[in-house]
């Protein structure tokens, strides 16, 4: 098995790569990797080497979401593959389809807590959609071929791939078509019933007061001019999931925002009126439905997703189709018929104008530096056309509410998982991913402070980023629902930062401060302009909270609105809120 | 109420560990698992006897079907089906009730395969409910020492779904078209 075959372990690991079309890996060497390493120079093969390897699994999953193309990244054993876990339980709850290499130590001490021995495909199981254990090099390329097209098949995810060292030195043979993978061929949707088609035609005629729920498998399935043809013709407004923004866009006539526990106040009023539900894409999140025995008490619900594991599971819907949303929509179309629902559509606005009155950005500045003021003037200023990637926590709503996204994958952000730290990395792996795009990490004082250290990579890399900083001194959301739920007992929420200004220096950065609105807009100007990455730190309110809210566990239309004055003195406007 | 799928799996390391990692994570109660080798080579069938309702029951195979190493998974629901429990039952039989129990084994129509001073082994094979009425049966008697496989189930009639073919009948996977 060591002598003979054409390549080594090592060099079939590249190879397969470079065959699946990946050009970037990110990653962080070690002992039981180091021939893979070695290897590596070989190859036309981009290697990011991170700070963290928690960061390299989150910039494999921002290349991956910001291109749709596959994410890799590699790392060593022990304790370089359990940094890894984080970030594949992040990529597998968001459905990222992500590949990971670790190096394992020898297959013949495996098993005997040799030096940086873990048992890895034990430890990802369940935060992996499928993991292996390799300990030949002739099993290689099936493998690594197999992991791919798992990945990518389906309802994506990530795969893990364990190569032993001895694996990785030994040699086999390349022999590509003889490893075509078909195990991901076993389960795929079934053909579609045309009855429960014709059922779902039927609800849709009927309905008065329908909604699309427009969720991230829209993009993933490339189904948007579909899914705008169908609200177009049938006149359904959409409402959309966090992971749905930029699906379909913001500013279409049809669009009402995002729904859920910080959705506006009319959009959960719109699901909670509402008589149908067409659920595209999307899994009935507890952050979007609220109590689920009140949940939408109206609606019949048709389900459509490809992951027919998500139909019923949390909601009993009236006609569920798993399939490729893509597929079901064209068999659909055809018999759509040409609807007006301008009545519901009215009724609609008129919850969307009273709302609108409270809007934080609606109102005047008064002096003080609010979170909702900045996200809504980097969408001006950006044009709306930045990829905004998005830590976890307040500045995380306050961007779903006031950035407006209308591209595809231009909001890249951790949904299912609620990664802190995710932000920075992923904007790394995003520009990667897509150099011609302008990239913004919008992230919190706490959740940057997780995986700073790789503003060194980004600097060692060459790439520009630009980040926004929205630091209140707290851990916000915590403290938000401390203030709301636990009579304001700030338990370990209030977070110290470094001088931010001084640490982008260090770094070799462009950073500043703003703590006025009317410094905004030349700061966000000097961050664009920048060479390299540069850093702006927004001091804001430090008690502000994110409104509407919708408690936990609380029925869609049981919201905590946005206090009519929000601070002293405001008075209110009536502008339309785009 | 119990639910009896039937799993074919990959013969391969870890797909025992995913199967059940899978059910105790989705809070899916196990009644019972068997698993062993099956006509075709190089694959298992699992047994599963699941405590749930029927909605849960089918999540439970569409998680099932998720899995790359599951081949086939087969509800079997209401339909006529054999299910096969076995038991080893050590109970105390002294010579004062030894006629006794070989009585009551016969009625059952389970052997003995072992004697010892005071007690004897028996082993009965049937469907769950028979092999709980001896073990009731016996239980006065005093059981020493109680083994069961667990059932193994199978649709009575025709094989219950058309042939797998381990290699899918697949349309060629483009590499670089993504399916995202």
């Amino acid at each position: 098995m060591t002598t003979g075959g054409t390549h080594t372990g090592a060099q079939l690991i590249w190879e397969c790569l470079l065959r699946e079309g990946i050009s970037t890996v990110f990653g962080y060497p070690g002992g039981a990797i180091l021939p893979a390493y070695d290897a590596m120079v070989g190859y036309d093969i981009r290697h990011v080497l991170v700070r963290h390897e928690q960061s390299a699994a989150h910039m494999a999953d921002g290349y991956a979401r910001a291109s749709g193309r596959v994410g890799v990244v590699v790392a060593t054993s022990g304790p370089g593959a359990t940094n890894l876990v984080t970030g594949l339980a992040t990529a597998m709850m968001d459905s990222t389809p992500m590949v990971a290499i670790t190096g394992q130590v020898g297959s013949g001490v495996l098993g005997t807590d040799a030096f940086q021995e873990v048992d890895i495909t034990g430890i990802t199981l369940p935060v992996t959609k499928h993991n292996y254990l390799v300990t030949r090099a002739a099993d290689i390329v099936p493998v690594l071929r197999e992991a791919f097209a798992v990945a990518k098949s389906g309802r994506p995810g990530p795969v893990l791939v364990d190569i032993t060292k001895d694996a990785q030195q030994g040699r086999a043979d390349l022999d590509w078509e003889a490893a075509e993978p078909i195990r991901h061929l076993r389960h795929l949707p079934p053909p579609l019933d045309p009855e429960a088609l014709a059922r779902a035609l039927e609800l849709i005629r009927h309905a008065k007061r329908p909604i699309i729920l427009a969720g991230h498998g829209i993009q993933m399935s490339g189904a948007r001019a579909e899914v705008l043809t169908l609200a177009e013709r049938a006149d359904i407004p959409f409402a959309l999931t966090l992971l749905g923004l930029g699906a379909v866009p913001a500013t279409h006539p049809l669009s009402l925002g995002m729904m859920g526990m910080h959705g506006e106040a009319w959009v959960n009023k719109a699901i909670q009126e509402a008589d149908l539900l067409l659920a595209f894409g999307m899994r009935f999140d507890d952050r979007v439905t609220g109590k689920l025995k009140e949940y939408a008490p109206h609606a019949k619900k048709i389900h459509i997703d490809i992951d027919a594991s998500e139909l019923g599971k949390n909601v009993p819907v009236d006609v569920a189709i798993a399939g490729d949303l893509l597929t079901v929509l064209r068999a659909l179309l055809p018999d759509i018929p040409v609807a007006d629902r301008s009545k519901w559509l009215k009724q609609i606005r008129g919850w969307r104008g009273d709302s609108a009155v409270r809007d934080i950005k609606n109102l005047p500045d008064d002096g003080h530096l609010y979170a909702a003021h900045v996200m809504h003037d980097l969408w001006r200023l950006t044009g709306g056309n930045a990829v905004v990637v998005t830590d976890v926590g307040q500045h995380q709503m306050w961007e779903a509410q006031y950035y407006h996204h209308d591209a595809e994958r231009s909001l890249i952000t951790s949904g299912g998982a609620g990664t802190m730290g995710f932000a920075l990395p992923a904007a790394i792996g995003a520009k990667l991913a897509r150099p011609e795009a302008e990239v913004w990490v919008v992230a919190g004082d706490g959740g940057f402070q997780m995986t700073f250290a790789e503003l060194m990579t980004a600097v060692q890399e060459g790439v520009k980023v630009n980040i926004a900083i929205i630091n209140n001194g707290f851990l916000g959301m915590v403290r938000q629902w401390q203030a709301l739920f636990y009579e304001g007992r700030y338990a370990a929420t209030p977070i110290l930062s470094p001088d931010f200004v001084k640490l982008a220096g260090a770094f070799g950065i462009h950073g500043q401060r703003v703590d006025t609105r009317a410094d905004l807009a030349s700061a966000v100007a000097a961050a664009r302009t920048a060479e390299g990455t540069a850093l702006i730190e927004f001091r804001v309110e430090q008690e502000d909270s994110v409104y509407p809210m919708v408690p936990a566990g609380a029925a869609l239309h049981e919201m905590i609105r946005r206090p009519a004055t929000h601070a002293s003195a405001i008075a209110e406007t009536g502008s339309d809120p785009v | 109420m119990p639910h009896v799928l039937v799993v074919y799996t990959d013969d391969e390391p870890g797909v025992l560990t995913r199967v059940a990692s899978l059910f105790r994570r989705r809070g899916f109660n196990i009644h019972s698992l068997t698993v062993g080798p099956t006509e075709r080579p190089r694959q298992s069938r699992m047994t599963i006897v699941v405590d749930a309702e029927e909605a849960t029951v089918r999540l439970a195979v569409e998680h099932l079907k998720k899995q790359v190493s599951v081949l086939e998974v087969q509800q079997l629901g209401d339909r006529p089906k054999v299910v096969r429990d076995l038991a080893l039952i050590r109970v105390a039989a002294g010579l004062e009730v030894r006629s006794e129990v070989l009585q009551l084994a016969q009625v059952f129509r389970a052997n003995v395969v072992d004697i010892a001073g005071d007690s004897l082994a028996i082993e009965c094979t049937g469907g769950p409910d028979k092999i709980d009425a001896l073990v009731d049966a016996l239980r006065p008697f005093g059981i020493l020492e109680l083994g069961r496989t667990g059932a193994v189930a199978m649709a009575r009639g025709p094989r219950a779904s058309p042939e797998v073919p381990r290699r899918a009948p697949a349309p060629a996977p483009s590499n670089q078209a993504m399916s995202v």
